[in-house]
């Protein structure tokens, strides 16, 4: 589904150059659930936001599904994200003034679905992370693993072929974290692409394939 | 590829109003104000318009006013002709004989006189004239009738009552028949006059007395006056196509009569009423038009105010635009969603001010007695140029809403 050569992000900060990711090769198959290890500032989050489509690679190439997203203008580049990526972050980037309900409608609000279709979609994926109870609830309202079962739930709004979670668990309780890494095996399992970053060595080696990072490469590519 | 529907990016902006309506209310108060300001501007100039047009139509229409003016030039005075009196019964039928388009001619002479009846007693203007003066000047005979030619050549001592007059000296009773006394001298009222009415500038139309010219020459004015002369001829002409040229010719009569050769100055004026009314109109205009422009200064700063908090909310909402833009929006739907944002706050500060200045400008037409005037289009006007004002001045927060690198916006605090 997903190849990328060669991807290459620097930063030009004033005359110094940060390279992000250097030379960054990898292969992605549908259905793959991957999770991303490495130290911080080692370029797990530069290549997520490159994947889904946030950012531009410096060099380098990034097919997926035989078209090469490097090239998107930048209205494709927001329709990719609308409709092929689904991106949960780690402080969950829900809006204060909407439900939860709303909050999920809203990818599906630039996808240009009807009110009416909209409502049944992100009623139905609340109920999908159980929380058909809270839907008018505003974010403020819920506890954090539920904002971010919200932000998994809005993930999925337009029905994605990529689920990117930048460390997903990270402003989480453990507790709270493992039922929600529960709930992405559970997306995997069904059959969604899912990859994730994280810093806990347990998930990463429940993962069916990890790839670690340091200072921008890839270090290690394992199956299990 | 469909994107956001147009009414979804109106909710969005809607809801972020909203959402602080404080701060949107004192953001719109600029433009309530400026909107208000230049609504009630404009009509009160419109309505001043309306007034001097009223007054200066209620003289009489297609109406020439000719009166004495003294000479600038020493070489110019004629023998005996005194300062302001170089009108006289002469002229009158020399205009009436020549002028041919001149639908009435009217002398008059005009003085303030103490008149008492039946013991009540009232200081009016005493208006020496002949019957041609109610054609001239549109004027009607309410009850009773207006002397004639038969009166006028007897010298009979017969007099019409403007309204106020009757007013003033009876109250209700009817008039006619009854004698009063002008500067002690018996009169006979024959006729009572059509109202008038209060014109601007308070003066009251209905407040006079007509009597014929020679009477009046005699008996009230006296000595103070050559026999013959005349202080006012109105000239009213067949229609207002032929003003300019009866004008012409009242000129050309009367530089003859005077003897006046060229090069000379004129030791009259001749008046036409549509140009006095089209001058004063074009003053009054221009300085409607200054005094709107003074008021959408104040629209400016409005729209000024507009965008300064537009820049705040785009820096508060720095994460909010990331987020959209991760989630699929693209930067035209950003943009459209600030714009109208802006737009939707003048436009509210617009009928605000629309109403307040309507509220405003009718109640100072309704203190000052002053005709309320505001035609129909200038609300979708003050309307659009208010949504107008928000686009110009929520364009460039908007731009910056829609630049915005969504990585960074969505890592801001
Ligand atoms: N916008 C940026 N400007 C400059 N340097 C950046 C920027 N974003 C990331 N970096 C640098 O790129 C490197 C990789 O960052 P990142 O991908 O966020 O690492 P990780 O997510 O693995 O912690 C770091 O050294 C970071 O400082
Ligand atoms: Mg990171």
């Amino acid at each position: 589904m997903i190849q990328i050569e060669d991807l290459t992000k620097t930063y030009v900060m004033g005359d110094e150059t940060v390279t992000a990711l250097d030379g960054v090769s990898l292969t992605i198959g549908r259905g793959e659930s991957i999770a991303i290890i490495g130290p911080s500032g080692s370029g797990k989050s530069t290549l997520m936001n490159i994947l889904g489509g946030l950012d531009r690679p410096s060099r380098g190439r990034y097919r997926f599904e035989g078209d090469e997203v490097a090239r998107f203008s930048d209205d494709q580049l927001a329709d990719f994200r609308n409709r092929r990526i689904g991106f949960v972050f780690q402080s969950f980037q829900l809006l204060p003034r909407l439900s939860a309900l709303q909050n999920v409608a809203l990818p599906m609000v630039y996808a240009g679905a009807t009110p009416r279709a909209r409502r049944e979609r992100a009623a139905e994926l609340l109920e999908r992370v159980g929380l058909g109870s809270r839907m008018g609830h505003r974010p403020n309202q819920l506890s954090g693993g539920q904002q971010q079962r919200v932000a998994i739930a809005r993930s999925l709004a337009n029905q994605p072929d990529l689920l990117l979670a930048d460390e997903p668990t990270g402003a989480l309780d453990s507790a709270t974290g493992i039922e929600v890494l529960g709930l992405f095996q559970k997306l995997n399992a069904e059959g969604l692409t899912v990859v994730l970053v994280t810093h806990d060595r347990g998930v990463a080696d429940a993962a069916r394939r990890r790839i670690a990072f340091r200072d921008g490469r890839v270090t290690e590519d394992v199956r299990s | 590829m469909s994107g956001a529907s147009p009414a979804e990016i109106v909710r969005f902006a809607a809801g972020a109003i909203i959402a602080h309506p404080l701060r949107s209310g004192l953001t719109s108060l600029g433009v309530v104000i400026g909107v208000a300001a230049v609504v009630m501007m404009t009509s009160i100039g419109l309505g001043a318009q309306k007034r001097v047009t009223d007054t200066i139509s209620g003289l009489g229409s297609n109406l020439i006013i000719v009166t004495p003016l003294q000479p600038r030039t020493a070489g110019g005075v004629m023998g005996g002709a005194g300062s302001g009196q170089s009108l006289s019964d002469a002229d009158t039928e020399a205009i009436e004989r020549q002028v041919e388009e001149a639908a009435a001619v009217a002398p008059a002479v005009t003085g303030m006189a103490q008149v008492t009846a039946d013991g009540a007693n009232w200081n009016t203007s005493i208006v020496g004239v002949t019957p041609e003066y109610l054609e001239a000047r549109d004027l009607t005979v309410a009850s009773g009738r207006m002397f004639d030619d038969r009166d006028a050549r007897q010298g009979r001592k017969v007099a019409v009552l403007g309204p106020t007059v009757v007013t003033q000296l009876w109250g209700e009773a009817d008039p006619i028949g009854k004698r009063i006394r002008i500067r002690g001298a018996p009169f006979e009222v024959i006729g009572v006059l059509g109202s008038k009415g209060q014109s601007s500038f308070g003066r009251d139309q209905d407040d006079l007395i007509l009597s014929p010219l020679e009477t009046v020459r005699s008996r009230i004015i006296g000595r103070r006056i050559k026999a013959d002369s005349v202080q006012t001829i109105y000239v009213k002409a067949v229609s207002e196509g032929e003003l300019g040229t009866v004008q012409e010719e009242i000129d050309a009569v009367l530089r003859t009569e005077h003897t006046i050769g060229p090069g000379e100055d004129d030791d009259f004026q001749t008046q036409n009423l549509a140009s006095i009314l089209e001058a004063s109109r074009a003053a009054i205009g221009a300085f409607t038009v200054l005094l709107a422009a003074i008021a959408a200064v104040s629209l400016v700063v409005g729209g000024v105010g507009i965008m300064n908090i537009m820049l705040v909310a785009v820096t508060e909402r720095t994460r909010e635009i990331g987020l959209r833009m991760a989630l699929g929006a693209r930067r035209r739907d950003v943009l459209t969603q600030f714009a109208l944002e802006s737009v939707a706050l003048s436009l509210v500060g617009g009928v605000i001010g629309l109403g307040i200045g309507l509220l405003g400008a009718a109640g100072i037409a309704a203190i000052a007695d002053w005709p309320f005037a505001l035609p129909v289009w200038a609300i979708p006007v003050a309307l659009s140029f208010s949504s107008l004002v928000g686009l110009v001045f929520g364009a460039y927060p908007a731009w910056r809403a829609a630049r915005l690198d969504p990585i960074e916006a969505l890592r801001r605090e």
